[in-house]
């Protein structure tokens, strides 16, 4: 029994079907922490975008190299560092907070790229037409650079969310309870891992595919010259 | 006894999407005949080319290439059935092509790019084929550019490797779909010199696609003009440059050699 | 204990990373290329187990494939009488080096399908073969296009070997858990960690970087 539910394990479908309550518990929270990492990974990939724009050196060095340095590390062992060294600081989350965390962390050095690799993509001259206008550059820049580097963002973010949903069970090794690990807990208590493995991997593949397609259609949906401005 | 043409268009069709570029075109070429053929764009003079070295597949008709069908094969009754992979490839081996864009191979050098296809398709020893291609390199005047890389030559050199290539599969046919189109002008002669050259000393069979209206008259022993799917002139260049006798053709030539 | 103490066993399990990162890297790109160019096959089967396989591989989880892998796979075997029991290195190269191979089949299928139709007229033109034209004129040209996404995949698949520890195996991360378990000095540990793992990304970025390099000769006539 596990969040309420019993399983059955007269015949392998009918455990699979009984311990699908409970592996869509774990599901909710593996959008949860999907959401929630993509939300800070949103935010702090736009800071680092700044800082490494900036002018002066002394700002956009160090942001590079951080960002490097996060890129290229692996999640866990970030996953591990955050969740065992904040409490020695005083800092003490949740294990759920502090996953989400990591993977905002780990991706915001991605979405910190796709800010710059779309803002950069708006031509020279467009930038150059507006200033022939005489448009002020803050005007220049929500109006005529942001609008146009949108439709190139968004896809390339989106293929982000769906990465980090499929690193959430990363977030299984500090007691986050999502898919893989309600599916470890129900293996580790019937002898059956197959079953509850095959389970999630399937899941997983549909959620990827509806993911995926969502943005596709997003993709589509968007104008490519830019989102217009009447 | 008039001998078989060595190229024949029969009622040949062909369609892109709702176009119908060919519209049962009839054309023939003699053996070692110089055909140029002439005609504003979307007339369906490369189409015609691009069929014959089977890039393009046709919607209708026959199309016979030294006295054999192309597109076709004969079944065990007689009949004719639509060409395998394997029928192209034999028959593919009587053609060759000079292309617009030369599309040489970027990653080869010029030797390697002639020496390529003798090796892998028709398997001379890489002995042989450096021969072939070094007397190759000879005639086109590009001696001492065998092992540069195309990138570093000009698009003059280029198109004269273009056509080594193709000659050193040494074909019945060549087949030249405006060569010179893509040259700046400076480049055009030293290619043209090429083309003429081989007229000249040699009994292929040339067609070829082309705007340069002065070298067709040159080197053509027919010129055919084509305009919206079909031959609607042709004859001897005296006759055609002259003398036209359909308006169309008329118009078009006052257009272009003006 | 002091901090230099805890390199014997680091340097042990980065052999290990090592080890791990170079059998999955060979076994990921014989993997992208069989299935990305199986992708682009005109036989139907070759196409729909290339895509099955990609899609697959892509769309769930490493972590996931990892486990079922390590757990599950065993239980199947049972089921049918065959043992399928993975010694750990086993069940971690072949999780790994089947993930990237999904991602590279993509990338090779991309890099395949940008070369120009100009050259495969040409091919054609000289009688080439399919299969001569895609080994001879496709691929030579095809592989200075893969190169900066597969130095990408390389350091994505470096950083997903932290995993395998999850299954017991003696790697970088396994090592370093287990001084952690014994002296409870998170902080310098996963420092150490972070930088180890730094270190070794930042040589094969080098490491890529320099075949890039080298295999960017190829690419020379770009018009």
């Amino acid at each position: 029994m596990l969040f309420g539910y019993e399983w059955d394990l007269s015949s392998p479908l009918a455990f699979a079907i009984s311990i699908l309550p409970i592996l869509l518990t774990g599901m909710v929270v593996t959008i949860q922490a999907t959401v929630l990492g993509f939300f800070v990974a949103l935010v702090l990939g736009l800071v680092w975008a700044v800082l490494k724009a900036a002018p002066s050196r002394f700002i956009a060095w160090p942001a590079r190299v951080v960002t490097e340095f996060i890129r290229d590390t692996p999640l866990l062992v970030q996953l591990f560092f955050l969740y065992y060294v904040l409490p020695e600081y005083g800092i003490v989350l949740p294990a759920f907070l502090t996953g989400a965390l990591a993977l905002g962390i780990q991706y915001s050095a991605y979405t910190s790229e796709v800010y710059r690799a779309g803002l950069e993509a708006v031509g020279a001259d467009q930038r150059e037409a507006a200033r022939a206008l005489n448009f002020s550059a803050v005007h220049t820049f929500t109006h005529v650079v942001v609008p146009q580097a949108i439709p190139r963002i968004v896809p390339a973010m989106g293929n982000y969310l769906v990465s980090i949903m499929k690193d959430v069970p990363v977030l299984s090794v500090v007691t986050v309870l999502e898919m893989l690990n309600v599916a470890k807990i129900v293996g580790d208590r019937t002898f059956d891992y197959l079953v509850p493995l095959s389970l999630v991997g399937a899941l997983y593949l549909i959620m990827t595919l509806l993911a995926s397609g969502g943005v596709r259609l997003l993709d589509t949906w968007l104008p490519k010259q830019g989102i217009p401005l009447k | 006894m008039t001998e078989e043409p060595i190229i024949k268009f029969d009622k040949v069709v062909k369609r892109f999407g709702d176009l119908t570029v060919l519209n049962k075109l009839d054309f023939e070429v003699k053996k070692g005949e110089k055909v140029t053929i002439i005609g504003p764009s979307g007339s369906g003079k490369s189409t015609v080319l691009r069929i014959l070295m089977t890039l393009e597949g046709i919607d209708g008709g026959v199309v016979t290439v030294g006295g054999e069908p192309l597109w076709h094969e004969r079944a065990p009754d007689g009949s004719l059935v639509p060409a395998s992979e394997a029928h192209l490839h034999k028959m593919r081996s009587q053609l060759g092509m000079v292309f617009q864009q030369f599309n040489l191979f970027p990653h080869m050098t010029v030797l390697r790019n002639i020496t390529e296809a003798p090796v892998k398709v028709l398997g001379l020893s890489r002995k042989e084929a450096r021969e072939r291609g070094e007397e190759l390199l000879e005639l086109v005047g590009l001696a001492d550019q065998a092992q540069k890389y195309p990138h570093q030559l000009s698009g003059g050199q280029q198109q004269r490797v273009g056509i080594a290539r193709a000659l050193a599969m040494r074909p019945n046919i060549l087949l030249f779909d405006e060569p010179t189109s893509a040259l700046d002008p400076e480049l055009v002669g030293e290619v043209l010199n090429v083309i003429g050259k081989l007229a000249e000393e040699h009994d292929l069979t040339m067609l070829l696609v082309t705007h340069e209206m002065r070298f067709a008259r040159e080197i053509s022993d027919r010129v055919c003009f084509f305009d919206r799917g079909r031959i609607r002139e042709e004859g001897s260049p005296e006759e055609l440059f002259t003398d036209p006798t359909e308006d169309r053709t008329r118009e078009f030539l006052q257009a272009v050699l003006d | 204990m002091h901090w230099t103490q805890y390199l014997p066993p680091l340097i042990e399990g980065a052999w290990v990373t090592v080890q791990l990162t170079i059998y999955s890297t060979i076994l990921g790109a014989v993997l992208a290329f069989a299935f990305g160019i199986g992708k682009l096959s005109s036989n139907w089967a070759i196409k729909a187990v290339s895509v099955a396989y990609i899609e697959v591989f892509r769309g769930t989880s490493l972590l996931v494939q990892l486990f079922w892998l390590y757990f599950a796979l065993p239980l199947a075997g049972m089921a049918i009488g065959v043992d399928l029991r993975l010694p750990p290195v086993v069940a971690g190269v072949l999780a790994l080096g089947l993930n990237i191979g999904a991602y590279g089949a993509e990338v090779v299928r991309g890099a395949i399908q940008s070369v120009h139709q100009d050259q495969l007229e040409a091919a054609r033109a000289l009688n080439f073969t399919p299969r001569q034209t895609l080994w001879n004129v496709t691929i030579p040209q095809a592989v200075p296009e893969m190169m900066p996404s597969f130095g990408n995949l390389a350091v994505q698949n470096l950083k997903d070997t932290a995993l395998v520890s999850l299954i017991s195996l003696g790697d970088l991360t396994f090592r370093a858990e287990q001084i952690r378990n014994f002296t409870q000095d998170s902080t310098t540990i996963y420092s150490m960690l972070l930088v180890t793992y730094f270190g070794m990304a930042l040589v094969l970025t080098g490491l890529m970087r320099a075949l890039e390099a080298y295999v960017s000769r190829w690419r020379t006539a770009r018009s």
